[in-house]
């Protein structure tokens, strides 16, 4: 009896050669970039004391303080909630025309990328900035930004949901005499929207947490009594701060949680 | 007198873009009513010859014709008049999971209505009342309001036949209907296509991996190897030992 033939692995195969060859490139990017960022890692030990000190300073809360940024608090949670429902709203017809599976024309779909990434690409401080000086210091200009700011996530994530989907159900609407939009609302939605829910709770959890910061630049909400306690070198009011932001964003990952399980 | 046939196939030939040969030079007439099944090996272009019917895959040169029309230069909304006349059964059901089984049966209906109609569920009373008919038929309409994916494969695929009676069709495709189901439901599907062919004289084409299966249900078997027709025989010529060669002399080329 004969040894049965089986086809032989190219040399490049059998040593790996992708696989060693990437981990070097990474390795070699990891230590040049470290090298002329002139980034000291020694630093971060050395002084390691001094954040210490910060965290002792905040281990007071001032927890009268609470009831001074309840009010602000419920402002920041409105705005990331209005800016997350607009920019996620706009989000769907984008990341329907970015989906490489449903829009063939790669002409369209490149463009529609090419913006997405645009938007994607302003920093959302940057959007802040221009938004107060448009409209003012208030909250305003903080929807407004992180509705830009949500829309740039959002149809990314949702357009990546899309590609995943199962296209049996696609195929049995065309069979059917089904137009395009049609298909995507009975085809393609149902499959998707317990994924968009939830990363539309994620989103919403990052922009209560960028709103914090987008106070900073006179954006409304939280933020601004973040700043003022800083400046102030108050931390046991930061604290307070901090824990509250801390306590919604627990509060929307449990929401978050909930629905995607009750919604699969 | 012979009946004009319902389908037509005229030199067909179909060539993937990587040159793989899915048909070639096709010639098929089929009479309206007929059950036809077709047999051949996975790759043999079965699936592909039934997708070309319904324009689900373009051919490279030949010619089809549906109720005497030729159908490739068809576009748009004519396209999908063709397909609402044409109903398709797949391997995997192909039902959105998460929906109810009432909006998977409507979806069949969608062709009927305007895209904006469609958005809003604006279905007439009466289109409501055939989507409890077709499931009727298929003898499901308990389960009217169940999530899809709550059913069985048998029962999937029952509701997808009930989807496809929406469109009212004088076709139906069926793309290995029973490849993923158990003997008993197998016969389930079997018989639900053979009544939909008897008694509404629906033309039924169906692919199927199972000889026995082919001979039970056919009125007629054509064979595929390699793209090429190379066996079609009405039901009363057919041999046992006719269809092993369809199999097996292509298991020794390969």
């Amino acid at each position: 009896m004969s040894i049965p033939k089986v086809p032989r692995r190219s040399w490049i195969q059998r040593w790996h050669v992708k696989g060693i060859v990437v981990t070097g490139l990474l390795l070699i990017l990891l230590v040049t970039s470290s090298r002329m960022t002139g980034v000291d890692v020694g630093m971060f030990f050395s002084n390691f004391g001094q954040f210490l000190n910060l965290l002792v300073r905040m281990s007071h809360p001032d927890w009268q303080y609470a009831n001074v940024i309840v009010r602000p608090l419920l402002e920041t949670i409105q705005m990331a909630i209005l800016g997350t429902t607009i920019g996620a709203a706009f989000a769907v017809p984008f990341a329907v025309l970015s989906a490489s599976n449903l829009i063939h024309n790669r002409f369209l779909r490149g463009l529609t990328r090419l913006f997405l990434d645009l938007v994607r690409t302003l920093p959302d401080l940057l959007l802040a900035a221009i938004f107060v000086a448009v409209f003012g210091i208030g909250s305003t200009a903080g929807v407004v930004t992180l509705a830009i700011f949500s829309f740039g996530m959002v149809s990314k994530l949702f357009y990546e949901v899309i590609e995943t989907i199962d296209m049996g159900p696609l195929e049995a609407l065309t069979s059917v005499g089904a137009s395009k939009v049609t298909i995507i609302w009975y085809a393609v939605l149902p499959q998707i929207l317990n994924q968009f829910v939830s990363y539309f709770l994620y989103t919403l959890e990052i922009n209560v947490r960028a709103s914090t910061v987008l106070g900073y630049l006179g954006a409304g909400g939280i933020g601004v009594f973040l700043q003022r306690s800083l400046s102030e070198f108050n931390y046991s009011q930061t604290a307070v701060i901090i824990l509250a932001t801390l306590a919604v964003v627990l509060v929307i990952d449990g929401v978050s949680n909930h629905l995607r399980r009750v919604l699969l | 007198m012979v009946e004009a046939p319902i389908i037509s196939f005229k030199n067909v030939n179909k060539i993937y873009s990587n040159g793989t040969v899915g048909l070639k030079d096709i010639n098929l007439e089929i009479p309206q009513g007929q059950f036809l099944v077709v047999v051949g090996l996975s790759g043999a272009g079965k699936s592909t010859l039934l997708r070309t019917i319904n324009r689900m895959h373009e051919i490279t040169s030949g010619e089809i014709k549906i109720d005497g029309e030729p159908i490739q230069t068809y576009k748009g909304q004519a396209l999908r008049l063709l397909r609402r006349k044409i109903g398709m059964i797949f391997q995997g059901f192909n039902l959105v999971n998460r929906s109810s089984v009432e909006r998977n049966v409507l979806s069949g209906r969608v062709s009927y209505y305007p895209t904006w109609k469609t958005l809003c569920g604006l279905f007439t009373q009466a289109d409501r009342e055939m989507a409890v008919r077709s499931l009727q038929r298929v003898n499901l309409a308990d389960k009217l309001y169940t999530r899809a994916d709550e059913l069985s494969g048998g029962q999937q695929q029952r509701v997808a036949i009930a989807r496809t009676l929406m469109q009212e069709p004088k076709i139906i495709l069926a793309d290995e209907p029973v490849a993923s189901l158990d003997p008993l439901t197998t016969k389930a599907v079997m018989d639900t296509l053979q009544r939909l062919n008897r008694e509404d004289n629906i033309t039924v084409i169906v692919n199927l991996h199972s000889v026995p299966l082919a001979r039970q249900y056919a009125d007629r078997i054509i064979g595929l190897q390699a793209g090429q027709l190379v066996y079609d025989r009405p039901i009363s010529e057919v041999t046992e030992a006719d269809l092993n060669e369809i199999y097996v002399t292509e298991a020794v080329q390969a």
